[in-house]
Formats: structure tokens, C-alpha cells, sequence
């Protein structure tokens, strides 16, 4: 029996399977997590089998089918975040909560873990606190946040200066300072009408800046041209690589153009509904844009009739329940389908078959509120910013060992060197040019240009200076992917998986030049066989930074011989507590040496010795008799 | 037979003309012989196959110890001390290790019994379970081998050069890998040969 809370949200989602993540997201906001009996009620007022809404429950980090503690705080565990200190910040709080990370207290008052970046890259180490974002935590914030939850004081009566996010926008070009007023854009695309639109977002060569580079009027052409009930758009603000978070700024302070690109792209492929899949780590955002929506719907500027020109446009904000996968946009419509975010086949593709099986074009934040600069400015315009294959600005996220982390606008065809410069990087060793999955640039490329024609990237730029321990950052990026993979596919699921144990192995100084030719191995197998662009990207940085930061990892080979990731010796514990034995073959010795004395061993002869067809058996030591 | 050659450490005019034949060594580690059974289903081809190699340790021959040899061939994964012993002896002896079937590979069927305390399999089945003669306990002769705390597929103890993955591999994968490996190829299994059941 559903509870009349959990009715309320039902009714309010309208018992729709396909708004199942959201019930459950909402379900949960209440409890803290999702009991049995709530999912079974779930299921059951829904019409679908449980497995189906277990299935979706248990697929998203936020998402919690076992009690996880009135006060859940998770610490943002991105390498930036690392470099500020949060694994000590985190060892402070447990040590305060006398906690052990990732298990709940005994009382099931408090639980104390990791999750992957969430976005506050220029102002960490961030924290999640029951899903709200505090930045900057240091050891005095550490102790604040024990105090209050010793104290059981909610998370909505923290000091409200404690989830307090900046912007750091550091360097403004045309799109963050474009000065137009709410609507403007979307009332010079009605004049312009849909036909001409696409004519300009041609003539502007935008290409989607979530990072792959799709070029957007041939999206939203085919889109426009692919039959179906309904159209839909979609903007993607599941910002979730390592080292971004532009559209964290495009949403807070740019939103308004980020609703006139979509309400534009609607215009322009015949839609007449909208979608921001808001990530869960920017669930801090959501009344804000809730309210900022309903405000345009007042202005006549969103809904029935825009500006009095007959166009009907609407948007519902979705949010993600912390998943990387669901960035993918097939894999981010599983999800808005309320399903585990699992990328889909394609072809057919999205702008053919998306959400509900109908024409959706998923576009990135950025390229939204970019579209919408186009349709004041016309492409010609656009065009002549940056260079020929990339045109117009690029929202670079710069984080790391700079002295000015935050947002730069620059235009395409700006070098690294210059981004590094503007930003006050000094000694810089490394930088990461499309987060964990891309590139990583040593000083040699640094005069290299930030271009789809040479270095792409969705703006997640990392700087690691001399005193950064690259291992460390390859390390963290594979504990992050096989966090992330879905588990579809297994060159994907296998490989990140082996990945991160064989640079565990090298970190606990078990490493041999085996591992190395493993993990080369295995960027080999992924890239290939993977079914999209997680497994495809994974080892990308790995691949680089073994190339270029070799010391780095050789540093860290314990031996030219093989080494078992375990301590042999201490796999008989156990037997040997059992049995009281503790005598010479109760032990068991070094691979290195056992292996030397076992070639140094005499053998019965010449080799033409043993080749005797009935030989003679030799009289076996008696403790390896089989 | 290119590979032979290389291989021809003899350095005497008549051993020249006649190359040395490459030496084998099998073994079943934890494992049920299954791998060992698929192999004797090459049937007659075993005829051709011992004009190119002899047998070193194995449970063809009986050695107890293998010498120096060119292939080794390991059944089953590492459930106790003794494995490991064998394990290294085949590691420090042949040139090219092949990991044989799914246990060798993966664990297999004996790893099941990762997901419990190794203290606690040995209580029950010693010392708390149904059927137990009086006084019975927890065997501790020095001759016996000690249990792991959890089986392992083998190349977490040793460098493995190859996989042959199959619940068994099929007789025909035997010895299409085993072909192509001796005539110097880079073994490669198409269609049919390649089961990971």
C-alpha cells in the first residue's frame, strides 16, 4: 500500500513507468532510501513487474535500496579534488563520526563515502550533504559539519552561506557577455522563422560542444526530417567528465539563453516539448530553474503561445541520480525513460528514434545557448569567431594547479599555452584536455590549439604541475571508469575493472613490466570493442600518460619477474590457524626467489635425458607429491 | 618449422638435420582432468603430433618434474600450496605457459567457494558437519597441502602467456592451437574454436 506521500508523487507523475526515476528520486527524498515495501508499491501502482523498478533503483549511485543514513555525505573525489586534500578531510570527519567510509553508523544516524566529480572543480573540495552542494570544506568546515550532525540538525538549517557556489568566470567572450534581455534571441528566431534558422545554424558551422563536435544543423535537420507523433528536444546538463562544469554557469546565470536555444531548437524541428536532464549533483539548481521556468510561462516567453506568435513550447526538468553513463545521449533517454542509464544500439539513432521511440535531437547546454546567440547574430556572424573548422567560442572549465580556476571564453583556435597562461598556471607538467576522457598534453604540445583540428575537447581542462605524481592522476581516472561503466558491455566492464586493479597492484609496489603491456593491452581491446564512447575513451589518458610520463609509472615496478597482486604466504593464514601447522610447508616463499631456485635446480642430465619415452621417475620430494 | 630451429639449442651436425622435436609439459592444478580427456579427443592426430613434440612432466608420461621445455600446458586453477609449488616449477621451466580451460583461466568451478571463509568450510566440513565420525578434526599432516584462502586463476600467481578459454576446450582447439603455435604462428582460434562455456 502506498503511502499518502508516496500517492502525491505518483499522482503528480501520473503513474507513468516512464517518469519511474523521478518517482523514485522523490520517493527517496522523503526516507532517506527506497525500503522494499516502497518499491514494491511503486511497482505495483505503476503496472510493472519490481525487478523492472529494482532494476532502475539499484543502477544510480543516489538512488539507495539499503538504509544509508539520515545524513549521507559524500565527498567529491575527483582528482582536483584529491589535490586539495579531501582524502584527508574525509579521514577527519570518520575519525570524528568514528566512522569507517561507506558504512553506516551503528545508530544509522551518518555515512561517510566518496563520489565522482561534481562539478565544483575551481572551488574545492566539494561535498555532497544529502545532495547539496557545499564547496571550499576545509578542516574548520570538517568540524562544523560533525557538530551538526552529532547534533541532528537537518541539512535545510545549515548556515545557508554554507551551500554558497560561485561562478568564476574569468574570461568573457561573446556568450557571456551577449547582453540580450530574456527572450530576446527567441523573439529574433520567430522573425526569422524555422526554415531560416537552420539556414543559419548551417551558415555558422556550431558544432555540439559536449565534445564529440556533431555539426548541429545536420542533427537538427534530421531530426526536423524524421517522421514521427511528436518531436522533442533535449538538452543534455548531465555534466558529469572529471574537470568540467561550464554548464553549472550556463544554468545559474546564463539560463535564459540556455531556454531560448532549446525553445529554438523546438522552433526549428517541429517540437514542441523540451527536457533538461538535469544531473543529481546539480540538484542545488533545480528550484531555482523551476521557478525561473514558471517565471517565463508568467512572461509569455515559455508554453501556449510564445511572445503571441502561436508557437507552443514547454520544458520538464529531469533529474539524473549520479550516474557519468547517462551523458551519453542514448543512455541519457534510457534514463529519461526512467530505465538504467544504458546506451542503446544504433543505429537507429536518436534524431530518428529518441525518447518515446520519437524524433529527439539531445543537444549540449553550451551549443543551446550558442544556438540561440546564432539567431540574434545570424552564422555569417558566428563564423568569422575562431577558426574555419571550429567556429565561434569554446567555454573551457580550468581547474587544478592554476592560480585562477573557473570558466574562460575563448575562441576556438587559442593554444593550450595561452589558456595556461591566462589562468596563471606555473611549472606546468600536464594538462588533461577533454577530462579523464581525453587527451593528456605534455610541455611539448602546450603550443598546440584548442580546435576540434587538433586538440578536442569538451572544455575539461586540468593542470598538473611538477609536483603532481602522474601515476596518481592515471589512477584515480581508472578507479573513476570502472566506477562508471554501466556493465553492458563486457570489453568495458572487464577492462576498466582490470584496469584499476593492475594500477593498484603497481601502487601496493607489486608491479612488473607485465602489468604495463596489460594495460596497453587493454587500451587495444577497449577502444575497439566497446559498445560506446566510455569504454571507447577510458584508457585514452592512461594510453598518453604512459607514453609521456613513463617514469612516472616504471617508478613503480617492484620487479622484472612477475608478481602475484597478493601475498602468497599470507593466502595460508587461514589454513594454517586451522590445522596449528606452521611448519616449512605451511609457508610459502617469494614468487622472484622461488622462481630463481627453481631454474637454478639441477636437472637429471642433458636435455636428452628426459626425453626418454619411459623414463625414469624420479622420486618426488614428499610434500609436492599430488 | 622455422620455429623449431630457433628453438635447436643442440649444437651437434646430426641433431641440425634432424631438428629437435619441441617438449610439452601438461598438468591438472585444480582442475577435474576435463581439459586433459578434450586433449586425448585430437584421437589419431596424437600420432602426427608426437613426430613434432615429446613429453615432458605429465600425466601421459608420469614425470614427477619438468625439465627445461617449450610449451607448458596448465589445467585448473591454484587451490593450495601445492599448486603454487607446480605452478612455479612450470612457470621457471617452459618457455610458453597456456592457461588450459576455464578453471586455469578464470578459477572455474573451485572458486566458487571464494565467497566463503575458508576457516568456516573447513569447520563444517571437518568438524560441525552431519555424518562426522566421533573425534573427527581438521587434517594437519605435514604431507598434505594447505588450502588458499581463495582459489585463484593462474596467471594471478604466475606470468601466463597464453589463454585457451572453454569448459573444456574442444579437442580440434587443442590442436589447431597447438599446430599453429609450432609452426611459429601466432596461435589464432576463428569460429567454433572459441567457447568461454
Amino acid at each position: 500500500m502506498a503511502t499518502p506521500e508516496l500517492e502525491r508523487i505518483l499522482a503528480r507523475h501520473r503513474r507513468d513507468p516512464l517518469q519511474l526515476l523521478q518517482i523514485l528520486i522523490e520517493a527517496q527524498a522523503h526516507a532517506g532510501w527506497l525500503p522494499p515495501a516502497t518499491l514494491s508499491a511503486i511497482a505495483e501502482a505503476l503496472g510493472v513487474p519490481r525487478a523492472r523498478v529494482e532494476s532502475t533503483a539499484s543502477f544510480y549511485s543516489f538512488l539507495h535500496t539499503r538504509p544509508a543514513g539520515e545524513f549521507r555525505i559524500l565527498f567529491s573525489d575527483n582528482i582536483t579534488d584529491r589535490m586539495l586534500g579531501n582524502q584527508a578531510l574525509m579521514k577527519a570527519l570518520c575519525d570524528k563520526l568514528w566512522l569507517e567510509p561507506g558504512k553506516v553508523s551503528e545508530d544509522g544516524l551518518v555515512s561517510v563515502d566518496t563520489t565522482s566529480c561534481t562539478g565544483m572543480c575551481d572551488q574545492g573540495p566539494a561535498v555532497l550533504a544529502n545532495g547539496r552542494t557545499i564547496t571550499r570544506v576545509t578542516p574548520e568546515r570538517i568540524d562544523e559539519i560533525a557538530h551538526l550532525i552529532r547534533r541532528r540538525v537537518p541539512v535545510g538549517d545549515w548556515p545557508p552561506e554554507r551551500f554558497h557556489v560561485e561562478d568564476n568566470i574569468r574570461r568573457r567572450d561573446v556568450l557571456l557577455d551577449h547582453g540580450l534581455a530574456p527572450g530576446a534571441a527567441l523573439a529574433a528566431a520567430l522573425d526569422r522563422g524555422a526554415t531560416s534558422i537552420l539556414g543559419e545554424i548551417e551558415r555558422s558551422a556550431l558544432r555540439g560542444c559536449g565534445g564529440a563536435g556533431f555539426g548541429s544543423d545536420i542533427k537538427w535537420r534530421s531530426c526536423r526530417d524524421a517522421w514521427g507523433d511528436a518531436h522533442y528536444v533535449i538538452c543534455n546538463a548531465d555534466e558529469g567528465e572529471p574537470g568540467t562544469f561550464k554548464d553549472r554557469v550556463l544554468l545559474a546565470s546564463y539560463f535564459d539563453m540556455v531556454v531560448d536555444g532549446m525553445c529554438i531548437a523546438g522552433m526549428a524541428i517541429g517540437a514542441n516539448k523540451g527536457f533538461i536532464y538535469l544531473r543529481g549533483e546539480y540538484r542545488y539548481l533545480l528550484d531555482r530553474l523551476e521557478t525561473r521556468l514558471a517565471q517565463r510561462r508568467e512572461q509569455g516567453l515559455l508554453g501556449r503561445n510564445i511572445l503571441g506568435r502561436g508557437f507552443s513550447f514547454d520544458i520538464e526538468i529531469h533529474l539524473g541520480a549520479g550516474a557519468y553513463i547517462c551523458g551519453e545521449e542514448s543512455a541519457l533517454i534510457e534514463s529519461l525513460e526512467g530505465k538504467p542509464g544504458k546506451p542503446r544500439i544504433r543505429p537507429p539513432f536518436p534524431v530518428t528514434n529518441g525518447y518515446r521511440g520519437q524524433p529527439t535531437t539531445v543537444n549540449n547546454v553550451e551549443t543551446l545557448a550558442l544556438a540561440a546567440l546564432i539567431a540574434v547574430h545570424g552564422g555569417e556572424w558566428f563564423r568569422a569567431i575562431g577558426t574555419p573548422a571550429s567556429t565561434g567560442t569554446k567555454l573551457l572549465s580550468v581547474s587544478g594547479d592554476v592560480e585562477r580556476p573557473g570558466i574562460y571564453e575563448f575562441p576556438f583556435g587559442v593554444t593550450v599555452a595561452e589558456v595556461l597562461e591566462a589562468a596563471g598556471a606555473r611549472d606546468t607538467q600536464a594538462v588533461t584536455s577533454a577530462g579523464a576522457a581525453g587527451h593528456c598534453l605534455a610541455a611539448d604540445d602546450f603550443g598546440r590549439r584548442i580546435a576540434f583540428e587538433d586538440v578536442a575537447t569538451g572544455g575539461s581542462i586540468m593542470v598538473f604541475d611538477h609536483s603532481r605524481d602522474m601515476f596518481e592522476v592515471a589512477r584515480n581516472f581508472l578507479h573513476f571508469f570502472a566506477h562508471e561503466s554501466c556493465g553492458f558491455c563486457t570489453p568495458c566492464r572487464v577492462g576498466t575493472a582490470v584496469n584499476a586493479r593492475l594500477i593498484d597492484k603497481l601502487a601496493a609496489d607489486r608491479g612488473s613490466p607485465y602489468d604495463l603491456d596489460e594495460m596497453a593491452k587493454m587500451h587495444r581491446l577497449m577502444q575497439g570493442a566497446s559498445h560506446c564512447g566510455l569504454g571507447n575513451t577510458a584508457t585514452i589518458a592512461l594510453h598518453d600518460m604512459l607514453a609521456k610520463f613513463r617514469p612516472a609509472f616504471e617508478r613503480r615496478l617492484h620487479s622484472p619477474e612477475y608478481e602475484p597482486a597478493f601475498d602468497l604466504d599470507a593466502a595460508l593464514t587461514q589454513a594454517r590457524r586451522m590445522t596449528g601447522r606452521d611448519d616449512a610447508g605451511a609457508h610459502l616463499g617469494d614468487n622472484r626467489e622461488a622462481l630463481a631456485e627453481e631454474r637454478s635446480r639441477p636437472h637429471g642430465g642433458t636435455a636428452a635425458a628426459t626425453v626418454a619415452p619411459s623414463p625414469v621417475t624420479p622420486a618426488p620430494t614428499k610434500d609436492l607429491q599430488p | 618449422m622455422m620455429a623449431q630451429e630457433n628453438l635447436n639449442d643442440t649444437s651437434s651436425a646430426s641433431a641440425a638435420a634432424t631438428p629437435r622435436k619441441l617438449k610439452v609439459a601438461t598438468v591438472s592444478l585444480a582442475g577435474c582432468f576435463g581439459c586433459h580427456m578434450s586433449f586425448l579427443d585430437i584421437d589419431e592426430r596424437i600420432l602426427p603430433l608426437l613426430e613434432l613434440v615429446e613429453f615432458d612432466r605429465s600425466p601421459i608420461t608420469d614425470i614427477k618434474h619438468c625439465g627445461p621445455c617449450d610449451i607448458g600446458l596448465i589445467e585448473g586453477g591454484v587451490c593450495n600450496a601445492e599448486n603454487v609449488h607446480v605452478l612455479r616449477e612450470f612457470r621457471a621451466n617452459c618457455k610458453v605457459l597456456i592457461a588450459l580451460g576455464a578453471c586455469a583461466v578464470n578459477g572455474g568451478l573451485p572458486a566458487q567457494r571464494n565467497h566463503l571463509e575458508l576457516a568456516d568450510i573447513l569447520q563444517m566440513v571437518y568438524r560441525t558437519g552431519h555424518g562426522l565420525a566421533v573425534g573427527s578434526a581438521i587434517p594437519n599432516d605435514p604431507e598434505l597441502p594447505l588450502p588458499l584462502n581463495q582459489v585463484h586463476p593462474v596467471h594471478e600467481v604466475v606470468k601466463i602467456d597464453y589463454f585457451l578459454p572453454g569448459c573444456p576446450p574442444s579437442g580440434d582447439a587443442i590442436w589447431a592451437f597447438l599446430t599453429q603455435h609450432i609452426e611459429g604462428k601466432d596461435p589464432a582460434l576463428g569460429h567454433g574454436l572459441l567457447h568461454y562455456d
